[in-house]
């Protein structure tokens, strides 16, 4: 048999591909419309409700914008800075706590027993918490040698909540790894550590990027729970303004920044994500 | 002459499942010798204890007159001896095909990195492998993945090669080319322990075949006396269904 070199397309072909058009167009219309729709309600009945005036100029001042948007951006640099210590001291911590807690080695039983009692913990703890039992708790022990910075303690408690969640989304990805790959690699002669380095974690951290760059996302707007401490960053920036005029368009200021620095990092996972599922959908593993 | 492998009254049960039952067979240097077996038979389980990924419960494992049985043996060290191959596709997806290849030579044996690139081009040239080498697994056939498999395991130059039903996993038009490449390593003269379905095969290549059956080593001979006269009746039966499903 040969190929056919002047194919034409039957009609049955041209019918069924315009229909896919036309539903295509259709279901862009409903879409538009109802976004409208429901765009349009939520407006009435803001700008009808009995304070709409009031929050107008308490909460949407384009001066108090303007005029905290500095200063609000001086203390992002500090939650900037935070985030990025903290996330390096998170991936360290959270690998070692998922390595203990895989390792299947009975003389570990006890570092075994203390990761899962820390993921356990910390896990359960809310960060606003442990952020402030370490920021007030520890500089109040006064000992020598010890920073007594609220911006440190901040962080501390940060990496200390992050390296759970951490730990456990890095153990998934540890123990996708299936089991024949492990004994390939022992049967070539590798040891257990060689075994764990060259082939189970290449792959398990692969898979796990996904929701790796989403607890980082998750990070990035938790570095502002620092405030509480006084630390000043953007949130304690925009309440120091609030706090002398009354006027709380400096939190908003500070949420539309917050959210313009993550949306970059939510699509660029969301990039990594699609891209990861194509591959596993044409056959590939990791 | 020293068999290259000894195993000798081995026995090894999971449970109260008896899976080996006094095993005993030799090796001989640049041999080859076919396990065959239904599924469950303890051909699989047999190779595990001789690259110790399995302890045996008693008897003992010589290779090269040592006992890697013993008590205190280093299994890590057992294995840079042994190569092996399993049923089961498992490259490292990871690691392209030159990675592959040249990762126990490098991480294990301390061989330098161009010197494991270059044995690995060596073999991949000779099996026609070449254009592959940058490839990662999923971009290969199945039957290229195998080969590639037996290609890695046999880079570091082990004294035993172990294969574990390595066309099993194939379909029929791939089994071809992984045999093919079997037999050269036969013609080379590496020494194996070979289980597999492959009855047409294991008449081919097999120096000795050995017959199991409920963990029991029922015959062990040459290849044409052991399947053309088979002299137990579990034999016979099983090579009357291998006839029945068209495979010998």
């Amino acid at each position: 048999m040969t190929r056919s070199t002047d194919y034409k397309p039957s009609a049955f072909r041209l019918e069924r591909e315009a229909a896919k058009v036309s539903a295509a167009r259709r279901s862009v219309l409903v879409a538009a419309v109802s976004t409208i729709a429901v765009a349009a309600v939520i407006y009435l009945l803001l700008i009808n409700s009995p304070g709409w005036e009031r929050v107008q100029t308490s909460f949407f001042s384009a001066e108090y914008a303007i005029k905290s948007f500095p200063k609000i951006i001086d203390g992002l640099w500090l939650n900037l800075r935070v985030m990025i210590v903290a996330e390096i001291f998170i991936l360290l911590i959270g690998l070692l706590v998922a390595l203990a807690r895989t390792t299947k080695s009975p003389v570990l039983f006890p570092l075994r027993v203390l990761a899962a009692a820390y993921t356990d913990i910390f896990r359960g703890l809310p960060l606003l918490l442990v952020i402030l039992l370490l920021g007030l708790g520890v500089p109040a022990l006064r000992i020598e040698g010890l920073t007594n910075s609220v911006v440190v303690w901040g962080g501390a408690a940060l990496v200390l909540t992050y390296s759970a969640y951490v730990a456990e989304v890095l153990r998934a990805g540890i123990e996708s790894v299936h089991p024949t790959q492990r004994m390939a690699a022992r049967a070539l002669g590798l040891s257990n550590v060689q075994t764990t380095r060259f082939v189970v974690l290449p792959q398990a951290i692969r898979r796990v990027i996904p929701p790796l760059l989403n607890d980082l996302v998750s990070l990035q707007k938790d570095s502002g729970l620092i405030s509480i401490l006084g630390a000043i960053d953007a949130i304690k920036a925009a309440g120091i303004i609030t706090a002398t005029s009354f006027n709380f368009t400096p939190y908003v200021t500070a949420g539309v920044v917050f959210v313009m620095l993550t949306i970059p990092l939510a699509r660029f996972t969301d990039v990594v994500t699609a891209r990861m599922n194509k591959r596993q959908m044409q056959g590939g593993v990791a | 002459m020293q068999p290259v492998l000894d195993l000798q009254n081995v026995r090894k049960s999971f449970g109260s499942d008896v899976v080996l039952d006094d095993v005993s067979l030799q090796v001989a240097e640049h041999g080859v010798t076919v396990l065959i077996g239904a599924s469950g038979s303890g051909k699989s389980t047999l190779l595990r204890c001789i690259n110790l990924l399995e302890d045996v419960d008693d008897g003992r494992v010589f290779l090269d007159g040592e006992d890697i049985s013993a008590v205190g043996a280093d299994p890590d060290a057992v294995r840079r001896r042994i190569g092996t191959v399993f049923q089961q596709l498992n490259l490292f997806p990871h690691l392209s095909v030159l990675n592959n290849i040249t990762l126990a030579p490098r991480k294990v044996h301390g061989v330098e990195k161009a010197v494991a690139e270059a044995r690995a081009e060596e073999l991949l040239k000779r099996f026609n492998l070449w254009h592959k080498a940058t490839e990662y697994p999923d971009r290969l056939s199945g039957g290229q993945q195998q080969r590639v498999a037996i290609v890695r395991a046999i880079a570091t130059n082990p004294r035993l090669l172990l294969l574990d039903e390595v066309t099993s996993a194939l379909d029929p038009v791939l089994v071809a080319e992984v045999l093919e490449l079997v037999a050269e390593l036969r013609h080379d003269g590496m020494t194996m322990v070979v289980a597999t379905h492959e009855m047409g095969f294991a008449r081919k290549v097999a120096d000795q075949v050995g017959f199991l059956h409920q963990g029991v080593l029922f015959e062990i001979g040459e290849a044409e006396a052991v399947i053309a006269d088979p002299k137990t009746q579990e034999l016979r039966d099983f090579l009357n269904a291998v006839r029945g499903a068209g495979r010998l």
